[in-house]
């Protein structure tokens, strides 16, 4: 550089300014409010309307839930605690904790339903979490008859005499692997079906006399609460989805005989609300089956909630195998994959991805349609809640009822939601 | 039940073992519990306690019925219905006995094919207003909002009534009695209309009950009974006896106080032969002959157990009116025990 300038220029900095902070407008929330809340007159409005309603929700809601009483054995007792005040009379619940949880059960066995639940967790961990050693399947495995012997108690041979038929099945499976499909699919089904039709019961009384392995029986008529939206809600997400895979299968099949059978049994049970089968269940079945014949209610609720589950789970899987690349079918093909091993190893595995979430809302849905069971009497949180209602000491108490079963089945149906997000993040294998 | 709790396939099995025909009698016996049907929650009537035992008017009748048969008024399982489901629930016999404020009409006698065992409560439909309304009587109501539960034959009756006294209503057509309440405290219509027993129940759940008023007016005859399959008649008498003993009890001064004193023999012979020390009452019912001294020893007498469930001392607060003895002007007239 010459020094031609050293007279033209007045003056040269020689050090940077600092930089200035940005005007208070364009910073932090007066920013966030301005370009959000505030950004326009018709915004302006809608934000004002909004900021009212919610002071207005809080200035109803907030004394009542601030006002809020744990320690009262009736709403009289309440309403004199508050004298006049409004307030929330949370002490239903405690006065009805346990009925809420367990129904009728018995509560020196309160023990096994919630020991029940611990082991449900443990039985699914390896399903959900990659973590956990894969040897915790064979628990997995044991956890059906283990779990259905320590809520309905009786004699430990009835669940291990139901678990040795699908042990049976199991043999079948590899006895008659050089068969041809279809004689060896005949064999598996019909053989552990007569087992239990006719060889299980005598079983049951012959290792009872030799070996009376039994702990109380609770029959069906005392579980209620949430004992009894679980029992129902699990056993139907857990049997509607193997069965919504085999119909949807079913459906795409070639054999004539097997895809309508499919067909036909999709488009009744969709065709059809589930209070009608629930009202099947609990009245028509009565007319047909001989008088006295013991067919447990809640099983009978259990099998159609897991029919009404398995029909739109089928639907719904069949939307990820329609999903799927013709390549993928043709690949596994071209491997000399047979149609099984196909269904394991490729399909499957990226239709059922594609359906997580489409599937987690029919679980979802399943275990919330789990209240309509009060329609036929059996006494789940609803129930409870009415029959809590119909007692003089809380009659007239409706919110703290509605709020806490509400939370509940929220706590629920959201874990099973965000559950679901992170398995879809986890198993996300494209780079979008 | 260790076969057909959890599968479907064994409860087939059940199906095969087949099903050996025996009386209800004999069933109950049997199996050492009674069956009973009641509502899945009236207040009053039927509802679980905090422990979940079962409390109230209907129930005391499973017990003594469960008393009289099994001598044990424990033994009963209480089995919850709907008002859709009560009625299968006893023909197909999942249930030995229905007691759930069922009203006794000829339709449900003759062609549901039950027998009714008798009335256990005398009700009636009326009207619950707010007293601001200055409402004296069902016959100002004209041109009222009225709610009602659909689907009972007080929707019938309502309709009926207006018609004959020439008003008009207009229907606010709700479903169960909860939601009632609260359409009815929002304002949502003016007047309330149930089985009067329900009014009570219902007001006396409110903050301030002495805002409202049942008006004196009573627009139908609603009489409530247990009720089983028709068919059974050894089974129908023990129901109805088992309801006359109570009754009878009430009328002959036996109470639960005096029980034990009673039944060791009085001079009177009617007494006798309800607690067994006199006559074969028991036997002919095919029935342990202390089957009254059980039955009553389960609760009290009609009035006790009306006292202690429905009564003027409880929150309910039912006066006796038709359900008095016939000796005080009431309804109940039990016939003899000879």
């Amino acid at each position: 550089m010459s020094d031609t300038h050293a007279h033209t220029v007045r003056f040269v900095r020689e050090t940077m300014l600092p930089p200035q902070d940005p005007p208070s407008s364009q910073i932090g929330m007066v920013r966030w409010g301005r370009e959000n809340l505030f950004d326009g007159p018709l915004n302006i409005i809608l934000t004002v309307i909004s900021l009212l309603v919610v002071l207005f929700l809080i200035m109803e809601m907030g004394p009542w839930f601030a006002n809020s009483i744990w320690n009262a054995n009736s709403l009289t007792e309440c309403r004199q605690i508050l004298d006049g005040a409004s307030g929330a009379c949370w002490g239903v619940i405690k006065d009805r904790w346990p009925q809420l949880m367990f129904g009728f059960y018995p509560p020196e066995l309160y023990w096994r339903p919630v020991t029940a639940l611990v082991l449900l967790f443990v039985a699914i961990s390896p399903v959900l979490f990659p973590s956990v050693p894969k040897k915790v399947l064979y628990f997995t495995m044991v956890y059906p008859f283990l779990g259905v012997w320590l809520l309905w108690g009786g004699t430990i041979w009835g669940p291990v005499s139901v678990a040795l038929g699908f042990v049976l099945g199991y043999v079948l499976v590899r006895a008659t692997s050089q068969l041809s499909t279809l004689l060896s699919a005949a064999i598996v089904v019909i053989l552990p079906i007569l087992y239990w039709l006719f060889l299980a019961g005598p079983l049951v009384d012959a290792l009872s006399a030799i070996a009376p392995l039994e702990s109380q029986s609770v029959p069906s008529r005392e579980f209620g609460g949430f004992l009894v939206s679980l029992v129902i809600g699990v056993s139907g997400i857990a049997l509607s989805l193997p069965i919504g895979i085999l119909l949807a299968l079913g459906r795409q099949s070639n054999m004539p005989l097997i895809k309508y059978v499919s067909v036909i049994f999709i488009e009744f049970i969709r065709g059809v609300p589930l209070i009608t089968l629930l009202f099947t269940a609990s009245l028509l079945l009565n007319y047909f089956l001989p008088p006295g014949t013991n067919f447990d209610l809640i099983l009978r609720v259990i099998i159609m909630v897991t029919l009404f589950a398995s029909a739109y789970m089928a639907e719904v899987i069949r939307g990820g195998l329609a999903a799927l690349p013709r390549g993928q079918y043709e690949a596994a093909d071209a491997l000399g994959l047979d149609y099984w091993k196909a269904q394991r190893l490729i399909i499957m595995p990226q239709a059922l991805k594609i359906s997580i979430p489409s599937i987690v809302s029919t679980f979802i849905g399943l275990f919330k349609d789990t209240t309509l069971v009060v329609f036929i009497g059996i006494l789940d949180p609803i129930g409870l809640a009415n029959a809590t209602r119909a007692s003089s000491d809380w009659q007239g108490i409706y919110w703290e009822l509605f709020i806490f079963i509400g939370a509940v089945f929220f706590i629920f149906c959201f874990s099973m939601s965000r559950y679901s997000m992170s398995l879809e993040r986890r198993l996300k294998t494209d780079h979008r | 039940m260790k076969k057909s709790v959890f599968m479907g396939t064994l409860a087939t099995a059940a199906l095969v073992a087949g099903y050996a025909s025996a009386t209800t009698l004999e069933d109950v016996q049997a199996r050492g519990s009674l069956n009973c049907g009641v509502s899945t929650g009236v207040n009053g009537f039927s509802a679980p306690d905090a422990n979940g035992v079962w409390q109230g008017f209907d129930v005391a009748v499973c017990r003594a019925v469960a008393a009289a048969v099994l001598g044990d008024p424990m033994a009963v399982n209480f089995v919850p219905t709907t008002g859709q489901t009560r009625f299968t629930a006893l023909a197909s016999g999942e249930i030995d006995i229905l007691a759930r404020n069922t009203t006794w009409t000829l339709s449900r006698d003759v062609d549901l094919g039950f027998t009714f065992i008798g009335v256990n409560y005398y009700d009636g439909q009326g009207f619950m207003v707010d007293r601001a309304l200055g409402v004296s009587s069902a016959t100002e109501l004209d041109g009222a909002t009225v709610c009602i539960q659909t689907g009972t034959t007080t929707e019938l009756n309502l309709a009926d009534y207006f018609r004959i006294n020439n008003m008009t209503y207009e229907p606010v057509p709700i479903e169960t009695n909860a939601e009632a309440q609260q359409q009815y405290l929002a304002g949502a219509c003016d007047v309330y209309t149930t089985d009067a027993s329900g009014l009570a129940a219902t007001r006396a759940s409110f903050e301030t009950p002495g805002d409202h008023v049942i008006l004196p007016e009573i627009i139908s005859k609603e009489p409530l009974g247990p009720l089983v399959r028709q068919g059974d008649d050894q089974w129908a008498d023990i129901g109805r006896w088992t309801l006359n003993a109570l009754i009878a009890a009430e009328e002959l001064g036996v109470t639960s106080a005096n029980l034990e004193q009673m039944a060791a023999g009085t001079s009177n012979p009617e007494i006798n032969r309800l607690l067994g020390s006199e006559g074969s009452l028991g036997e002919m019912l095919g029935l342990d002959p202390q089957w009254a001294m059980h039955a009553i020893a389960a609760g009290g007498n009609y009035g006790e157990i009306f006292a202690a469930t429905i009564g003027e001392a409880t929150p309910i607060g039912l006066a006796r009116g038709l359900n008095a003895q016939w000796t005080q002007g009431g309804l109940l007239y039990t016939p003899p025990f000879r």
